[in-house]
């Protein structure tokens, strides 16, 4: 079953929700209370009024040799004279019999010395009604006096609809104040998380410290779990870093004593079936010992690409060294190794992520293009982008097309009788992406060999 | 006034059916059939014609029967008779707002009544069309060598003075028989203590009682009484031909100002009608200044202007008076100062 | 010539050791640090091959210490780590070069000469036959009065004949000697460079004499 509710998944949307909600109930509570209040002050003053008006009239009331005399005074109706012309109607009785006034008229009961009230339908409309009786005597003969003194409420009506305006004037107004309140609140409750956020996303990828941000109590506990778990990555990030170093370590020794010592061995026997089996001995320790490598580097590098540490990077000098490093190892195929660069070309980048790419391209260059032939490297500055480009005269790659070298593990069909495991390409363009740049594989257009181009936006 | 047939009848309570009186009936044809809107009113037909004449001009195809009453009739007929009228117009204020206030009228709404200030109509019932003071009229003749009396304390020295010059020869409402002669008189008695002096000087010299200010008027002119005391200026003023026989006069002490008011009963048959009748009369009364009922001078800004202007308050006030022992008592004491034996 | 070996893993080290032996150099072995310094201290070595993990520390702490002390032999690190962390450290160490395990012989002895001829420049170790000399670090053949410049592939294959004037050198050993393992090359293959090396000693009264059937032969005065 659905759940008819869904909980608003930002804390600032939630806050502001109930706040707005918190509002919206006080407001109304508000409209109720003030208007509930103003219906019964006009009434009371209505009341008040017709009391007054029934009590000057019952004033002017007295006994007038033997007779009842009632002199009923301007003011009495005057004084209900009010905005809206309400009707008035009266009725005077002596001992409950009508003596003046609208016979019809009902009084107000409970009616004494103090004033009665009452709200009753006449004529077709509501009346209020206020009764004030007196006794009087008419020799010796007590006979009780009652005035009825009523008044429609157009006027109640009228105050009322008034103060119902000013009041929903006042709920709206109330709520208005109180949800831009409310929005601020969660605006500024959610800018306290986003200043934690922005903290801890400013700081760059090898700033494992703790988070040391002013935030609100409340939000503690999260600084303490987020520096716990910062400590924790930090602790896994530098074990898979050293295993890593280990791994390579524990792998490479060994593989280096068999090599080395197949190969002395090599340079002693003699009979040509040994020497066949030595030499396939080294070319496999060769070919694990370069996958192995190959594959903690692209272990390294996908740790480094992940979180990027970003420095200014002179390309010109990086490159050049790399190929005067290299250059021993294409002297022992007498290949030409050039290398020409255009000046200084600064980049942002890992300058250890840059630099196992480049050499990865350079090894395949070395290690695929056949001895006695030249590998060109140039480093120029093309648009926005330093773009490195390397050509050899080898085999090239297979005409089914370069572009799917760079995944991992493919090699060219064509290579098979080379010792590479294939994640050279796959590097150097992992890096190429980390840096926002791009790996080209193709042809040299025209003639025999390979043309790789690495290019790096430029600072 | 085009061809417009205008037949004039006089009827003089003709129908016993009635137990309202009629003092005149006009009939104002229209030239197309349509509605009939029926009139009771207290204004008198010579002065009410031009008003109906140009209501038919602006709406033609209604006809009017006009039926002239006293302000008392009035409240016979809406109430006691229950006879169908379409407009009551009256100058007694009272009157017409217990017929409101007891629920005997309709209520109205156009832009022409949401345009009177809020003092000129009550409920949206009762619409004041003009504001009318009460005068004194005097004899030329009989104050010639006299100084003019300015206020009611002036006619009253005038009065004790020359006893014999104005004996039997002072006319004022017979509030017994007038609903606007008591209006009058009793807003007078509750606005000072002179009023009921004045009505025991006039008391003591034989006055004349009269139902209407037309006839006080003319008498005045014609030299058979003297003073007419408490007479609708309006009408005054709108006898032209005879101002060179009397003298009209504000009193300064304080002058009763009164608003002719209209009320759509609830019986009528053409509310409709009858609403287009009470736009004209306040668009032509109040915004287009034809002054026919406006004593001159009195506008809505000389009311706050001049102080001795006392309108009568179009409000819940005026029922007091037309309570039956209030009424009853004011009768007595009236009586008693007005009527003096011998 | 003198090296010290600074190397951990005896298997490996005896290889190593067997290598440049047969190929006349003289070596010590130390097997940690201390060793090592106690070495140095007492003797001059004409190259120190470095390995970088050892019992006692790290290779990188030898070699700056060598440096601070004003010792400034040529050194060639071996690392069997992952060249991309490695290699800065080790260069900016001082070292002159390094070389990741495992590694081919030649390359070994390509870098070693290539440092020692930096380091040390020319004319320091020549060897003699008659009217020619060969000068295996500059990689130069002095015939008579002209000096001829070597490719690396003539200079290694005079080499092998110099340092066995005489001898009957089969066409096997000198393919294991010239080319790497991963190429497949023809014993064929090397009768291109005999026949350059040929015209680089002609006219003088030093000569390369096919012995059929069996190989070549240096012969000398």
């Amino acid at each position: 079953m659905r759940r008819a509710f869904h909980a608003p998944r930002s804390i600032r949307r939630r806050l502001t929700l109930q706040l707005v909600t918190g509002a919206a109930l006080i407001a109304l509570v508000l409209f109720v209370i003030v208007f509930n209040f103003a219906r019964q002050i006009g009434s009371e003053s209505q009341d008040r009024i017709l009391a007054a008006s029934a009590a000057s009239i019952l004033d002017e009331t007295s006994v007038i040799s033997g007779r009842i005399a009632i002199d009923i005074p301007y003011s009495a109706f005057s004084m209900l004279d009010n905005a809206s012309d309400d009707r008035v109607f009266y009725r005077i009785t002596r001992d409950g019999a009508g003596l003046t006034g609208y016979d019809d008229l009902p009084a107000a009961a409970q009616a004494g010395a103090a004033p009665g009230f009452d709200t009753v339908r006449f004529r077709g409309e509501d009346l209020r009604v206020a009764t004030l009786s007196r006794r009087l005597s008419i020799g010796g003969t007590p006979v009780q006096i009652a005035v009825t003194v009523g008044q429609t409420r157009d006027a109640l009506a009228d105050v009322l609809s008034r103060i119902l305006r000013v009041t929903v004037i006042l709920g709206i107004g109330f709520f208005a104040a109180s949800a831009m309140l409310a929005v601020l609140a969660g605006q500024s409750t959610a800018n306290s998380l986003r200043r934690l956020a922005g903290s801890v996303s400013r700081r760059g990828p090898q700033d494992l410290r703790p988070v040391v941000a002013e935030v609100p109590s409340e939000m503690r506990p999260l600084v303490a779990s987020l520096n716990s778990l910062i400590a924790r990555l930090s602790t896994a990030l530098t074990r898979t870093e050293d295993f890593i170093a280990e791994a390579a370590h524990r792998v490479r020794t060994p593989l280096a004593t068999v090599r080395a010592h197949a190969e002395n061995t090599l340079r002693r026997v003699d009979k040509e079936e040994n020497r066949v089996a030595l030499r396939e001995m080294i070319r496999a320790i060769d070919e694990s010992s370069r996958a192995a490598g190959q594959l903690l580097d692209h272990a390294m590098v996908s740790i480094r690409a992940d979180q990027l540490d970003l420095s200014p990077v002179a390309l010109n000098a990086l490159v050049g060294e790399l190929v005067d490093r290299l250059r021993p190892v294409a002297d022992l195929k007498d290949m030409d190794l050039r290398y020409r660069g255009d000046g200084p070309l600064e980049i942002l980048g890992d300058p250890i992520l840059i630099q196992n790419a480049v050499r990865n391209l350079l090894d395949n260059a070395i290690k695929y293009a056949p001895a006695d032939t030249p590998i060109r490297v140039t480093l120029t500055h093309q648009g926005r982008s330093a773009v490195l480009t390397i050509q050899d005269e080898g085999i090239g790659f297979p005409e089914s097309g370069a572009a799917h070298l760079t995944g991992r593990f493919a090699r060219g069909e064509n290579a098979a009788g080379v010792i590479g495991s294939g994640l050279g390409l796959t590097i150097a363009d992992e890096v190429a992406r980390a840096h926002h740049g791009k790996l080209t594989v193709a042809n040299t257009q025209g003639g025999p060999g390979a043309c790789v181009r690495l290019s790096f936006p430029l600072r | 006034m085009r061809t417009l047939i205008l037949s004039l009848a006089l009827t003089l309570l003709a129908l016993p059916l009635r137990a309202y009186e009629v003092e005149e009936h006009v009939r104002f044809p229209s030239e197309r059939a349509g509605p009939e809107l029926r009139v009771i009113s207290t204004a008198d037909v010579d002065l009410f014609t031009p008003f109906i004449l140009g209501f038919q001009a602006r709406n033609p195809g209604i006809s009017v029967d006009y039926y002239m009453v006293s302000s008392s009739e009035i409240e016979i007929a809406l109430t006691e008779d229950g006879a169908q009228f379409d407009l009551a117009i009256s100058s007694a204020m009272d009157q017409q707002l217990r017929l409101a206030n007891d629920g005997l009228v309709q209520s109205y709404r156009s832009t022409a009544t949401a345009s009177l200030p809020t003092w000129a109509r009550w409920r949206d019932r009762v619409f004041a069309f003009t504001q009318e003071p009460a005068a004194i009229v005097l004899s030329r003749a009989d104050f010639e060598g006299l100084p003019l009396p300015r206020t009611r304390q002036d006619l009253i020295t005038a009065l004790r003075e020359h006893p014999e010059r104005f004996q039997g020869r002072i006319g004022t409402y017979d509030v017994r028989e007038s609903g606007l002669g008591y209006l009058f008189a009793t807003q007078d008695g509750r606005s000072s203590e002179t009023f009921w002096r004045l009505t025991q000087v006039i008391g003591g010299l034989g006055p004349r009682l009269y139902c209407c200010s037309s006839d006080m008027i003319e008498d005045t002119a014609s030299g058979r009484i003297a003073v007419a005391y408490n007479v609708l200026g309006s009408y005054a003023q709108a006898r032209e031909d005879l101002h060179d026989r009397i003298h009209v006069i504000a009193p300064e002490d304080f002058t009763t100002v009164l608003m002719r008011t209209v009320v759509i009963p609830v019986a009528a048959e053409q509310p409709a009608a009858a609403g287009l009748f009470i736009d004209h009369l306040i668009e032509n009364v109040w915004f287009e200044d034809s002054g026919r009922f406006a004593f001159p001078g009195i506008t809505s800004d000389s009311l706050t202007e001049n102080a001795s202007l006392r309108p009568i308050q179009l409000g819940p006030g005026l029922l007091v008076y037309l309570d039956r022992l209030k009424r009853q008592q004011f009768m007595e004491e009236w009586e008693a100062a007005m009527v003096q034996p011998g | 010539m003198r090296f010290l070996l600074v190397e951990d893993n005896r298997q490996l080290a005896s290889a190593i050791l067997d290598r440049l032996a047969i190929d006349g150099h003289v070596v010590d072995h130390a097997e940690d640090l201390a060793t090592a310094e106690e070495y140095t201290s007492t003797t001059d070595y004409d190259l120190i091959l470095l390995d970088i993990m050892l019992p006692d520390g790290d290779g990188r702490s030898f070699l700056n210490a060598e440096r601070a002390r004003g010792k400034n032999t040529p050194v060639i690190v071996l690392t069997a780590r992952s060249e991309v962390s490695d290699r800065v450290g080790a260069l900016d160490m001082g070292a002159d070069d390094y070389i990741a395990k495992p590694f081919d012989f030649s390359e070994l002895e390509a870098r070693c000469r290539a440092v020692l001829r930096r380091r040390t420049g020319t004319a320091t170790n020549t060897i003699r036959f008659g009217q020619v000399a060969l000068d295996a670090l500059a990689g130069t053949l002095s015939n008579g009065s002209k000096v001829i410049e070597l490719r690396n592939r003539e200079l290694r294959l005079l080499e092998v004949f110099f340092g066995a004037p005489g001898q009957i050198i089969p066409k096997s050993k000198l393919v294991d000697r010239l080319f790497s393992y991963d190429e497949d090359v023809s014993e064929n293959a090397i009768e291109v460079y005999v026949g350059r090396v040929r015209r680089h000693l002609e006219g003088s009264d030093v000569s390369i004499v096919t012995v059929r059937g069996l190989g070549y032969r240096l012969a000398v005065p």
